[in-house]
């Protein structure tokens, strides 16, 4: 069963429509990566899957539901039932360029946050569920007590992959999560992505990082100008890649 | 020197022997003004940066005559020139309330200090992280859940070196009382000035006692933002 479906997604900012109809369909366990040069809408896309953007016409369905939508004033949709929005993006943990953790809180208070005053559990239950979390993503006990300003971008990242999966997402949305850091930090942050894709989390990636698009995902979209320029299998998309643009891409990318 | 302190270190610090006075009643000014401004001004810098027009511009307007005029003038207003209108003696409960020089005072410092806390804290509000705030947002909390985990904790612990400030401030502004006949620090230095002619020794001694709680308060609030900053200090090696 498809855990979450797009279907032909607009999104205008005033007269320039930088989304011109992108849909997506994700089984569990897929991993698609969306590539493409910035502008082509990449990010925006990632951002009206869960609402950060308002899209102007589509629609999004998760697990089988679809989000009930409504015009607002300005022509965009927004959902019409904001506890179906929350419990939505609950289900879609998101994972920041910028990390975007909460910085007036430790690395475990980041992590418990959302899962007691979100999902609704208690501190013990939140607390190890963080634990479990913290130690897959390669953070030890020592980590936990810290902020996050005391910490390199790479860890920093790690919290909050972490604090993604503490949700126990549907999906995780990943951001860029790679494009903040230190060239040495990529590495960290790539291998627990990959360790996550291997367990046959559901995840879609906004990523410059080409080798994970190739090696790790097993669906590819490349976007141009707002539109999906190719599509398929990374085997397909680069070992015989058909749009000139993306060979123009690949080629400037892969240098 | 001696002589003062001998003789009026009770008025000077809890009573005159008939009514509370001296610091008793400058810590009391002080922390009532100061816990109901607190209380007050959270909700208020929320709808001070709030986009609705109809919630930011009377949170504007208030903040703007209160941190526009002078703390005495308001003093004197509620004290004085409300008791005057016929409407307000006319009405028992504000006759009762505008008679008693300590409801005037603790009103006017009250509202006062909560305009200048409402902008402290406002400036806080509108400093926070947009990340941090989209990260709420797509973790699924609600707006309530957003301001209360995040953006107000964040913006507190952001305000507090500001908000010392302010307190230390309410403090010295707690002076202007006497004119309501509320019988603070200064009424008593003042008494004893009047009863001894000894200003050097009555005023001074009352500055000493000022000084004393501003170093008190200092050290309270490094205590605080030693505990409530940490995330903004560099690391402890």
């Amino acid at each position: 069963m498809e855990k979450l479906v797009v279907k032909d997604l607009h999104k205008s900012y005033g007269s320039h429509e930088v989304l011109k109809g992108i849909s997506l369909k994700a089984k569990a366990g897929d991993v698609i990566s969306i590539i493409g040069s910035s502008g082509s809408g990449k990010s925006t896309f990632l951002r009206c899957i869960n609402f950060l953007e308002k899209p102007n016409a589509g629609s999004i369905s998760l697990s089988g539901v679809d989000i009930s939508l409504q015009k607002n004033k300005q022509g965009e949709l927004i959902p019409s039932d904001q506890k179906q929005l929350q419990t939505m993006r609950s289900k879609l943990a998101m994972v920041f360029q910028h990390f975007n953790l909460w910085g007036h809180m430790t690395v475990l208070e980041n992590v418990i946050e959302a899962p007691i005053h979100v999902l609704g559990l208690s501190r013990d239950e939140a607390i190890a569920r963080a634990e479990k979390y913290l130690r897959k993503v390669g953070l030890d006990a020592q980590a936990q007590a810290k902020y996050p300003a005391h910490m390199s971008g790479g860890q920093q990242q790690r919290v909050a992959i972490a604090r993604a999966l503490a949700m126990e997402p549907e999906v995780m949305l990943f951001d860029e999560p790679t494009s903040a850091l230190d060239p040495e930090l990529v590495g960290e942050v790539l291998k627990v992505m990959q360790t996550l894709a291997e367990e046959g989390r559901t995840m879609i990636v906004v990523t410059h990082e080409m080798g994970f698009a190739r090696n790790v995902s097993n669906h590819v979209m490349f976007l141009h100008k707002g539109l999906v320029e190719e599509e398929g299998h990374p085997d397909e998309v680069f070992g015989n890649t058909k749009s000139e643009r993306l060979k123009a891409f690949l080629s400037g990318s892969l240098k | 020197m001696i002589d003062i302190i001998q003789q009026y270190w009770k008025a000077f610090l809890w009573t005159d022997g008939y009514h509370l006075s001296g610091l008793a009643v400058t810590m009391w000014l002080l922390v009532v003004s100061i816990a109901f401004g607190f209380c007050a001004s959270i909700p208020l810098a929320i709808a001070r940066v709030s986009k609705s027009k109809w919630l930011s511009r009377p949170v504007w307007l208030f903040s703007y005559v209160f941190r526009g005029t002078p703390l005495y003038i308001q003093l004197l207003f509620f004290y004085t020139g409300m008791y005057s209108l016929d409407m307000v003696r006319d009405v028992d409960i504000l006759n009762h309330f505008f008679r008693e020089g300590y409801n005037c005072t603790i009103l006017a410092f009250g509202l006062n200090t909560c305009a200048y806390t409402t902008e402290i804290f406002a400036g806080a509000i509108k400093a926070t992280p947009y990340g941090e705030i989209e990260a709420g947002r797509a973790y699924g909390m609600n707006k309530f859940t957003l301001y209360r985990r995040v953006i107000i904790p964040s913006a507190l612990r952001r305000a507090l070196p500001a908000y010392s400030n302010e307190v230390i401030l309410m403090l010295h502004a707690t002076t202007v009382a006497f004119t309501a006949t509320v019988p603070d620090i200064l009424k008593v230095a003042r008494d004893v000035n009047a009863a001894t002619y000894d200003s050097f020794n009555a005023f001074g001694l009352a500055a000493l006692i000022y000084l004393c709680i501003t170093f008190i308060l200092v050290a309270l609030f490094r205590k605080a933002e030693s505990k409530w900053l940490a995330h903004l200090r560099p690391m402890k090696a």
